[in-house]
């Protein structure tokens, strides 16, 4: 009896382990943050970037417009990549872009808009992180596209080609 | 005599910090349950990246606010999804997870069941 039970047993474990295993090998490790469509725009209170001035979100997003919502920051890399498509953006008459500064010194930003000039309509100025953390937001750049107070569309990394033809595509 | 007096305003005095202890200790908890999206294995409490510093400052925020560690948890839930908690919920992806413990005590149970009877007869 004894001898019996236990090949079976050993069996039945190892394709348990077997199964387990194999079902782990097709997901994938990389965490693909889930995208919040159709979520509402968190309420956030924040200081304008330029005058200092505490605005509330509402006083900036209304309702039937197209705005990009955009994280960055002067000492992120890949924001000098992106920022050339989202000067592309900023000439679309339907879209407005507000930017969120991402724990970054004045001076730096103000130097690093100077230099690639300023797509810009509004920007937030985020000293602790936690205003990016209110949207979800992982880092920086990432961005959002909003419409009547939702994210219809969320990008995290920076802008490529094919985001910036997806972002016109959204707000046709 | 003096130094004894000293020392004991010293104590006093240091003493104090202690009243925070236990807020303290409630942030320390809840960081320590949070994952560190942006940086693989490693809890909110031990990382020290922009997005960790960022969320340890909105926990304490939040704390001071008289948020209770549920209402964090729910919230962070809320913006980042389910993977941001250490503590898996149960669902169909993570039955497997708690109920294996289970199992394998029952089927332990089991064998030591098997063992008494077997001796005894």
């Amino acid at each position: 009896m004894k001898t019996k039970v236990f090949p079976v047993l050993l069996i039945i474990i190892f394709s348990v382990i077997f199964v387990i295993f194999y079902k782990g090998l097709q997901n994938s490790n990389v965490y693909e943050p889930q995208i919040g469509n159709q979520k509402n725009i968190p309420f956030f209170v924040a200081k304008a970037f330029e005058t200092e001035e505490i605005f509330k979100s509402e006083d900036i997003f209304e309702g039937d417009k197209f705005y990009l919502m955009n994280v960055w920051s002067s000492w992120c890399t890949p924001c000098r990549d992106e920022h050339k498509f989202l000067l592309n953006l900023s000439n679309q008459k339907n879209l407005k872009i507000v930017g969120l500064n991402y724990k970054d010194k004045k001076n730096n930003a103000i130097n690093f808009l100077d230099e690639l000039s300023n797509p810009y309509d509004f920007i937030f100025s985020d000293i602790d992180g936690t205003i990016a953390i209110e949207w979800g937001a992982y880092g920086v750049p990432e961005s959002f596209l909003l419409y009547k107070n939702k994210i219809i569309k969320k990008i995290i990394g920076p802008i490529d080609q094919n985001s910036l033809l997806e972002i016109k595509d959204l707000i046709q | 005599m003096r130094f004894l007096k000293f020392f004991i305003v010293i104590l006093i005095i240091f003493n104090f910090n202690l009243t925070h202890a236990k807020n303290k200790n409630l942030d320390e908890k809840i960081t320590k349950n949070l994952r560190c999206l942006i940086c693989q294995g490693q809890s909110i409490h031990d990382s020290d990246s922009e997005f960790a510093i960022s969320l340890k400052t909105l926990v304490k925020k939040k704390l001071n606010e008289g948020s209770s560690e549920e209402e964090i948890y729910n919230y962070l839930k809320d913006k980042y999804g389910e993977w941001i908690l250490y503590d898996p919920e149960f669902s169909k992806n993570t039955y497997f997870l708690w109920l294996l413990p289970l199992l394998m005590f029952l089927i332990g149970g089991a064998i030591i069941l098997k063992l008494f009877i077997y001796k005894k007869n």
